[in-house]
């Protein structure tokens, strides 16, 4: 296949940046696009060039690492895939194709397409835990917990944390990661304690990180390449409005961190 | 260089009791005085780093990725063991500590690995405490499953993505304790060296990401949890980013290594597409359970899997194992498949495939129990092939998934330089010369949860703060030698790239280091290595600089580590002198050409010190001495 992409460079967090466009030849539909894009940036070292910089580590679409947003849609064409398990034969011959970091306020570039994410993990450590130390643990089986809440528990915690639905949402809101992680833990037993001081936390550090507020679009859950269900958003949404009633309440507990 | 494994007294079921109440302890108020610096943020550094902050000391968590949610032990798939005997099926601590001893054919050491067993049970309590989704039954309690080569099932699972909810559960914990002040962490952040002054570990060198900036760390202990070396083959199943880097150069410093050609190729990855591929994905060995291997029976047979009928196919691993089946451990599958390529009955488009089928599964259990189980395998399967595994067998052939090999510890997980403790993949502890599938989490997770914070405290108790602080002369010297490594690695503008280095010399280390290796074949790949070193050092290009994010630096540098070590490595598959577990030394087989162990002579654990730049390192020995699981040869047939 021949390709023509328009590439975003940009050489650090305060550079303008803009696009470059790159021929590309010969392109196997076997290449799995970030393969395409090493093809690339050998290519560009081999001109003298530096090559582009862009995220990527397990390329099996589980660490969330990878992060494009290619044609305009986070982690490109293909529903339910991450970047790097994109492949070239959903591309035809001749295609155009446009290649950017995720945009999204609470996201700085850094450097081409690589963002700071830092952001994401702050949320978590405001509060997405189940506060329980190393040790002094009861028996594993002494919590049955049905099939049925495991399940849902499990399918919100296979978020990847890759920020694709921030960058998809047109206010740049980060409802749908935190809405997975409370969900997870809402959905177990294990979760019950914190349950309201969770939400409480995870959503005032969301609102003190640069993200949006959620208007409902649900872009985010058409670009989550993990099919997280935004369905997780209006369960979110009760538990902070219970949560909030909560911490309006004088205050017994004494969380510790 | 002594070893000394430090290996309690006492019956074994006792040892770790012992040794615990023989530990010396630091005084509570004491602890947030110690500072402790934990490199990765895998299941062992994550699960290390919280519990220490736990216990109230200072910590500083490294890792290079961006959050340490990303380490590579997300990727793993199938599942963990523990020996809780929640299945009734006959499991215990001892069935546990003996399968992992003989499935590791005998070159790990037993206390060690019974306490690895013994500690199995409270990691399970532990995850799901945290809230980790493991798979539960109808009644609400947790499932489990058996798992390459168990004759139990001890294996607990999260659908495909076990690594995923464990290092989940880690890493909430860790960000609880950063939350709380006491873990410092630091993202896109690499360990470039160790220092050590007066014979005792006080700190790191790091490279910040981003920045560029060389920074210094000062502590009173250091534990490297940096992950396996798989990546030596530039093909793997492990993340791109997985390096030898902090492993190399604390060798270079001074802690012995094991074992380095101990390494693992897991028989069910997706074969290579062609040159532009960039790594290999695993299949996970779960699907061993429901699915079979076969090849045609008719060398050269070029029709399509489902043209070719029931007594033409050679279900060999049935006909070869029949007790075990599909479900022989590792190192036997990958060099079953081997030989069938070998001998010309391969399949896919290179012949080196073999058939993953599922056919009577489907037939059996019905398409939407298999789904079930395998469904994210299966998707992840037709990503990344084009094709439909549910129609048609998937085509699979051995890859590179796991190093057994790596820094050398004693019992208390510290390596030969004092203050200097080793956990997960990056240490040789536990699985000999073959892991056994889902016991890396098992062991990443008893190492960090359990082993370290008690090990690591008596430590400091019994010798105290370090005084060096940032500003001794060793920190500016070793930060010298960082520096001028980097600057000789921009300063070469050669014409060629650290990948195409990296995928020469992978392919070396595939050819004459991989599933098989003989003497001549060792003898030239140390030549090819020393060649493409030198090249490597007249003809590198990294464009760019220093002081901004520059990945060309960061591969070339981990470019050369893999360089140096893959010398290393051949260096101890040549004197292994044997076949044991993942290491097959074609000269060394059964006349029916399986591995021949040869116990008299290579019975220990080989441990190389660093000897300076173009000097052969120096071989020491670690005797091993099996005292409850007797040496035997072992037999999947
Ligand atoms: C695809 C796949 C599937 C697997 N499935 C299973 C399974 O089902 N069951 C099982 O038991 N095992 C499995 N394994 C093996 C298991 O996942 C690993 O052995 C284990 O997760 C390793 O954990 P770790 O904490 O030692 O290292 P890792 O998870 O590799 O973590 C290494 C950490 O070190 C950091 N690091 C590395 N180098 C540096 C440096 N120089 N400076 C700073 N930081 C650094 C990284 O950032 C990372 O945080 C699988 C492995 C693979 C590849
Ligand atoms: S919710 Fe989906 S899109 Fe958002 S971070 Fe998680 S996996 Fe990515
Ligand atoms: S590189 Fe890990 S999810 Fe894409």
């Amino acid at each position: 296949m021949n390709l023509t992409l328009h590439v975003w460079r940009q050489k650090g967090p305060h550079d303008k940046g803009g696009f470059e466009t790159h021929r590309m030849s010969d392109v196997s539909p076997d290449m799995s696009f970030l393969e395409m894009i090493d093809v690339l940036n050998e290519t560009l070292i081999a001109a003298g060039k530096e090559p582009i910089a862009f995220d990527h580590d397990c390329r099996e679409g589980i660490c969330g690492m990878c992060s494009m947003v290619i044609n305009g849609r986070p982690h490109g064409p293909e529903k339910g895939t991450t970047t790097c398990q994109l492949h070239m034969r959903k591309f035809r011959d001749g295609d155009e194709i446009t290649i950017e970091p995720w945009r999204a306020k609470a996201f700085p570039v850094l450097k081409d397409l690589c963002v700071d994410r830092g952001a994401f993990d702050r949320i978590i450590q405001a509060g997405g835990y189940v506060s329980v130390n190393t040790g002094s643990v009861q028996d594993a089986n002494c919590l049955p917990v049905s099939k049925v809440a495991a399940d849902a528990a499990f399918d919100a915690a296979t978020c990847i944390g890759c920020g694709a639905c921030v960058a998809a949402c047109p206010n740049g809101a980060a409802m749908l990661f935190v809405a997975a992680k409370i969900s997870h833990l809402a959905h177990l037993p294990q979760g019950q304690p914190e349950r309201h001081l969770r939400v409480t936390a995870m959503v005032e550090q969301m609102d003190h990180e640069a993200f949006g507020h959620c208007t409902n679009h649900f872009e985010c859950g058409e670009a989550c390449p993990k099919d997280i269900s935004v369905e997780n958003i209006a369960l979110l949404n009760a538990d902070y409005a219970k949560g909030a009633l909560w911490a309006a309440r004088p205050k017994q507990l004494s969380g510790d961190g | 260089m002594k070893l000394d494994a430090h290996i309690p007294d006492g019956p074994i079921d006792e040892k770790w009791d012992r040794a615990r109440f023989e530990m010396k302890l630091v005084n509570p108020a004491n602890k947030r005085k110690f500072r402790v610096i934990v490199v990765g943020s895998g299941l062992a550094g994550a699960s290390a780093a919280a519990s220490l902050a736990e216990l109230g000391y200072a910590v500083d968590c490294f890792c290079f990725q961006d959050s340490p949610r990303r380490a590579h032990s997300i990727a793993a798939q199938g599942g963990i063991n523990a020996a809780k005997n929640y299945q009734n099926d006959g499991d215990s601590v001892y069935r546990l500590f003996y399968d992992t001893v003989k499935g590791g054919d005998f070159r790990a050491r037993e206390a060690n690995v019974y306490r690895l067993a013994q500690l199995s049970v409270n990691i399970i309590d532990q995850c799901v405490a945290q809230g980790v989704p493991f798979a539960r039954d109808y009644g609400g309690l947790l499932d489990n499953r058996s798992f390459g080569g168990a004759q139990v099932s001890r294996t607990f699972y999260a659908r495909g993505q076990t690594g995923q909810q464990l290092l989940l559960g880690a890493y909430q914990a860790l960000s609880r304790q950063i939350h709380a002040g006491r873990v410092t962490m630091h993202t896109r952040s690499e360990m470039l060296d160790v220092v050590v002054v007066d014979g005792r570990t006080r700190g790191i060198i790091t490279r910040d990401l981003i920045t560029g900036k060389i920074e210094r760390h000062a502590g009173d202990v250091v534990l490297l949890a940096t992950g396996g070396y798989s990546n030596v083959f530039y093909l793997s199943t492990n993340a791109k980013g997985c390096n030898v880097t902090s492993t190399v150069r604390a060798w270079r410093r001074g802690a012995g290594f094991a074992n380095p050609c101990f390494t693992q190729i897991h028989p069910t990855g997706i074969p290579p597409h062609g040159d532009h591929s960039s790594k290999t994905t695993l299949m996970s060995e779960s699907l061993r359970n429901d699915g079979r291997v076969w090849v045609p029976r008719n060398s050269g047979d070029a029709r399509k899997p489902d043209q070719i009928p029931e007594a033409e196919r050679d279900y060999y691993l049935e006909r070869i194992y029949p007790s075990f089946g599909n479900l022989v451990p590792r190192d036997v599958a990958s060099r079953a498949a081997k030989r069938m390529c070998d001998d010309g009955f391969g399949v896919g488009p290179s012949g080196r495939g073999v058939y993953l089928d599922f056919g009577n599964a489907i037939q059996r259990l019905g398409k939407d129990a298999v789904a079930a189980k395998y469904g994210n395998l299966f998707h992840m399967y037709s990503k990344i092939t084009g094709s439909n595994p549910y129609a048609t067998p998937m085509v699979i052939y051995p890859a590179p998934h796991y190093t057994m090999g790596g820094l050398w510890v004693d019992y208390d997980l510290m390596s030969t330089i004092p203050g200097l403790f080793v956990l997960g993949e990056a240490n040789f502890s536990d699985h000999g010369a073959n892991r056994l599938g889902a016991s890396a989490l098992m062991q990443g997770l008893a190492d960090g949860y359990f082993i370290a914070p008690y090990t690591v405290g008596d430590y400091l108790a019994r010798v105290g703060k370090s005084n060096v602080t940032t500003d001794h002369g060793d920190f500016e010297r070793v930060e010298g030698q960082v520096r001028d490594r980097i600057d000789g690695l921009l300063s070469i503008k050669g014409s060629r790239s650290p990948d195409s280095f990296h995928q020469a010399l992978g392919r070396i280390m595939w050819d004459k280091c991989g599933m098989a290796r003989n003497r001549d074949g060792l003898h030239e790949a140390i030549e090819q290595i020393r060649a493409l070193k030198d090249e490597f050092q007249q003809n590198l290009r990294v464009p760019g600089s220093g002081t901004d994010l520059n990945q060309s630096l960061e591969k070339a540098g981990r470019v050369q580590d893999f360089l140096e070590f893959a010398h290393l490595m051949c260096t101890d598959a040549l004197t292994r002198e044997e076949s044991c577990g993942g290491h097959f030394r074609e000269e060394y087989r059964t006349p029916e050409g399986e591995a021949l162990r040869r116990d008299d002579d290579f019975c220990h654990a080989s441990v190389w010190e660093w000897q300076g730049d173009n000097t052969t390192p120096k071989l020491h020995k670690e005797a091993l001495a099996f005292e409850h699981v007797h040496l035997a040869t072992r037999s999947y047939k």
